[in-house]
């Protein structure tokens, strides 16, 4: 158990960090001012590797010291293109793409997240976020 | 499903659609069995569906007929010489609860444990999750409020947590 205490204290430091870097106008776990990415992880999902496309977004964003959200939602209706994920940048409409393995997440990042350069494979329809859907 | 952790990502969805703002995880190895058990406050399901819930041709979706997810891993259990049961009441949650008898020839592996708790914690932030792991050499909990608390309003998606989190399990499993 004192491992977890000093594992809290950590933790604790971290945010002290992240703190100094995001702003934050309000306490929120969907704050509009940074990316928000969405990972459609049902049974058709996971199947098809979106928990490793989750893990490896997760893992390029830490390492590229990009500040995200990234949740997870369940099926969004498009099991042919599963792993989908759905990517707003702050300020824009929301996007989704279909058959994001760990080779387009990447590309996804550096284009899209990084540039606004939009990306092949995605899923056009008229919508507002997968959760009002 | 290739492995068992995949199992845990899997139902925990069904939760998350029944509602639940709670959901216990729990995973306990004794000897060669583990046990999993997932509990939540969700709506819950009368005893009709409860009965209907293990039949892969039967869904509470309308996009599609078929719902694999319990079915996959009742297969999965009884494989390997165990068992799934679930266990609801409407307006008051369900419990899933799968054994999985680990030394059987015929067990999936179980995944990376660690980074998938990690991904429930970080991935629904809205959700209290409790994660209790119990094994003969102790046992370790850790929860969503708890971390929460200690981020003070730092987005618990933020993916530099979800890394923390990931390697604090590793420590720990």
């Amino acid at each position: 158990m004192s491992n977890k205490v000093k594992s809290l204290q950590d933790l604790r430091k971290m945010r002290d960090e992240l703190k100094g870097k995001i702003n934050l106008r309000e306490k929120s776990d969907n704050p509009d001012n940074l990316v928000q990415i969405k990972v459609s992880m049902a049974t058709c999902g996971i199947a098809s590797g979106a928990r490793e496309t989750m893990n490896y977004i997760i893992d390029d964003l830490d390492n590229q010291a990009i500040d995200a959200v990234v949740t997870q939602t369940g099926c969004m209706g498009y099991c042919y293109a599963e792993p989908t994920i759905e990517v707003t940048l702050p300020g824009e409409e929301p996007v989704i793409i279909g058959n994001v393995d760990t080779k387009k997440a990447s590309e996804i990042i550096e284009k899209y997240i990084k540039n606004g350069e939009l990306v092949d494979g995605i899923i056009p329809d008229t919508y507002k976020t997968i959760d009002n859907k | 499903m290739k492995d068992l952790s995949m199992h845990i990502l899997d139902i925990v969805e069904n939760s998350v659609k029944a509602g639940a703002t709670q959901v216990v995880v729990d995973l306990n190895y004794h000897d060669d069995v583990l046990e999993m058990t997932i509990r939540d406050n969700g709506c819950g399901m009368d005893t009709e569906t409860v009965k209907k819930v293990l039949d892969p041709y039967s869904t509470s979706r309308t996009t599609r007929k078929v719902g694999l997810g319990l079915p996959f891993l009742k297969m999965n259990a009884e494989q390997t010489g165990g068992a799934v049961q679930v266990e609801s009441e409407p307006g008051r949650g369900t419990l899933v609860s799968a054994t999985f008898v680990t030394t059987h020839i015929d067990c999936v592996p179980q995944g990376d444990i660690p980074a998938t708790l990690a991904l429930l914690i970080t991935g629904h932030p809205d959700i209290n999750f409790r994660i209790r792991i119990a094994k003969s050499t102790g046992s370790f909990e850790i929860s969503s409020e708890e971390i929460k608390e200690v981020l003070d309003g730092v987005p618990v998606s933020h993916p530099r947590v979800n890394v923390f989190i990931r390697n604090m399990l590793k420590e720990e499993i």
